[in-house]
């Protein structure tokens, strides 16, 4: 059987268990896409002995009849993920030759639910970007073009490569991560799934930290069911992380009926932004217009400090990844500069740090340094800490009044050519999660969902936000959204 | 609040990252852009608000206070740009 990279993981799934096909030849048919797929750039450490033998041995399981949620389905690994005896440098240049001594919570939660690892998958360097044009690996690029124009576009970061795999059909799914819309905004540019779980519902051990109390990690996937599949199998409570909750994790597919009359459905005013393209806007009507036809009840909010959240953001994410990047000085691992005679551990530091990150990084961890230093402390942190308690009640208040969840769009565009924003002020790029990053101040779960397509062909996506914790009824709603869009257009192949 | 480049010099040397003296005046004006845009922070009423110290309500776990991993010395120094006889190695640092 031919393009079993294009399976969903649920469509797999059902293939292995009913034995027409075997996990040893979905896995080498991704392997042979990935290897086509040169000019995606998605891929950037490829695990091919690793991935045959998990399917091996995911095969004997399924004939055994002892077959996990994920067993025998080949997915994607994000670069941040700490992957034992496998490169693992967040796409940077610091951390080049870092080979794991251990594996990440949530990579030994999906290999024990059976699942296969194709490789690593190229992102922003220690997720920083909305572009993925900040790697040491180079631009991942979109599968998808504008109509016959050949122009390179940004599969959206930081988990680009994630998102540009899942959507070339190189893998059946891939881990992201989402610190500010780093899994939802690279969905809404590739026509994919994502959903950035509530705060502490998946382990954060053995993933490359950026900003402690906002980066969760979450699926990228080809439907909303593959969501929900894969949510699972990555969730639940660690004791290795202390702020991972101590929560059943409930079976999520079982909860995707499609049905949800009489739910409510939120439509914050504050998004309506001046200069929001037309097709965005007629996007978002058209998708309420669809869960009010499946039954919902749509209700005006309003979350009053939406505005404020990007620079709440820019203070907050900055100032915990300074703390985080501290870690990289030479010393433990990762690269470390030459010395020259005469240098002490100073110049070390210094050089190491300036050779090994990248210019978006080195930018963050010094406005971080100095909104956390003396003097500006209480002025810039405190300040956004406390803004961010009133990003949260905003939230508090609506879910209290009755709401279910929030329809928003995922982007304030489609994805944009590759080099159209390098000489832009970097607060244009960060404009890009303007939708997406009240949810990780807020701690909610957020899903993007693709609904549509614009004038030139290109995805466009909407956000869901729900209440913490209930992934559950979030992946329902998105389910119905998905079902009522019948969004099925997939990229001319060109690689 | 506006930043020069000896404030820029200073906020490199305290995030340990070299910066050459002709690249100072371009950082600093990055920096005057973000801190503008962070600045529309102050339009907040903030009064009486506490900073948020964790998005969830949860209380952080705690655990038994017992050893619970170890003995893994060649692990922890396997990745180490220079280690040496069970150590990591830096320059000398003392006199």
């Amino acid at each position: 059987m031919s393009d079993l990279n294009k399976l969903t993981l649920a469509e797999a799934r059902d293939k292995l268990r009913a034995k027409d096909v075997t996990s040893v030849e979905l896995t080498q048919a991704c392997l042979s896409a990935i290897d086509a797929a040169g000019a995606l750039n998605a891929f950037v450490h490829k695990t091919p002995e690793i991935a045959l033998e998990q399917a091996r041995a995911a095969d004997a399981r399924l004939a055994a009849g002892d077959a996990p949620a994920m067993c025998g389905l080949p997915v994607g690994i994000k670069d941040l993920f700490c992957t034992k005896g496998v490169p693992s440098q967040a796409a940077s240049a610091i951390l080049e030759g870092f080979k794991p001594e251990y594996e990440s919570t949530v990579t030994s939660k999906l290999f024990d639910a059976g699942s296969v690892m194709l490789g690593k998958l190229n992102m922003d360097e220690f997720a920083m970007g909305s572009s993925n044009e900040t790697s040491v690996y180079g631009n991942a690029v979109n599968p998808w073009r504008r109509g016959n124009d050949d122009t390179a576009l940004t599969p959206g970061g930081s988990s680009g490569g994630s998102a540009s795999a899942v959507a070339a059909d190189l893998c059946l799914a891939a881990t992201g991560t989402d610190t500010g819309g780093s899994i939802r905004q690279p969905c809404a540019f590739t026509g994919t799934v994502g959903i950035k779980p509530t705060y502490g519902r998946c382990s954060r051990w053995g993933i490359v930290a950026f900003a402690s109390s906002l980066d969760q990690a979450g699926p990228m996937t080809k439907t909303v069911r593959d969501a929900a599949i894969m949510l699972e199998a990555m969730a639940g409570h660690d004791p290795k992380d202390s702020t991972s909750a101590d929560l059943a994790v409930p079976n999520f597919e079982a909860m995707l009926t499609g049905d949800i009359k009489g739910k409510k459905i939120g439509i914050p005013k504050e998004y309506r932004l001046d200069g929001t393209p037309d097709e965005i806007v007629k996007l978002w009507d058209d998708g309420t217009a669809m869960l009010k036809d499946a039954g919902a009840e749509i209700v005006d909010i309003s979350l009053p400090h939406t505005k404020y959240a990007l620079p709440a953001y820019y203070v907050i994410a900055p100032a915990e990844a300074s703390s985080n990047l501290a870690r990289y000085d030479g010393v433990r691992y990762g690269h470390r500069t030459t010395l020259a005679a005469g240098d002490g551990i100073t110049e070390m530091y210094e050089k190491t740090r300036a050779e090994g990150f990248g210019h978006e990084v080195q930018r963050r961890v010094m406005v971080g340094t100095y909104v956390l230093s003396a003097g500006f402390y209480d002025a810039y942190y405190n300040r956004a800490r406390r803004v961010r308690a009133l990003i949260k009640k905003d939230f508090d208040d609506v879910f209290a009044a009755g709401v279910d969840a929030i329809l928003t769009p995922a982007t304030p565009s489609a994805a944009f050519g590759l080099g159209e924003m390098n000489d832009e002020d970097p607060v244009k790029m960060y404009l890009n999660d303007v939708f997406t990053v009240t949810v990780n101040l807020a701690g909610l779960p957020g899903i993007s969902v693709p609904t549509g397509v614009d004038a030139q062909g290109l995805p466009l996506g909407l956000q869901l936000i729900g209440r913490p914790w209930e992934e559950g009824d979030l992946l329902n709603t998105a389910y119905a959204l998905e079902q009522a869009a019948g969004f099925v257009a997939k990229p001319g192949r060109w690689w | 609040m506006s930043i020069d480049t000896q404030t820029a010099a200073k906020v490199a040397k305290l995030a340990r990252i070299k910066v050459e003296d002709d690249a100072l005046p371009a950082l600093a004006n990055e920096f005057n852009t973000i801190l503008g845009f962070i600045e529309q922070l102050n339009e907040v009423n903030v009064e009486g608000v506490e900073p948020m110290t964790s998005v969830t309500p949860q209380r952080l776990k705690r655990r038994e206070d017992v050893v619970t991993d170890g003995d893994m010395q060649d692990k922890i120094l396997k990745n180490a740009p220079d280690a040496r006889e069970g150590f990591f190695a830096v320059p000398k640092v003392v006199e």
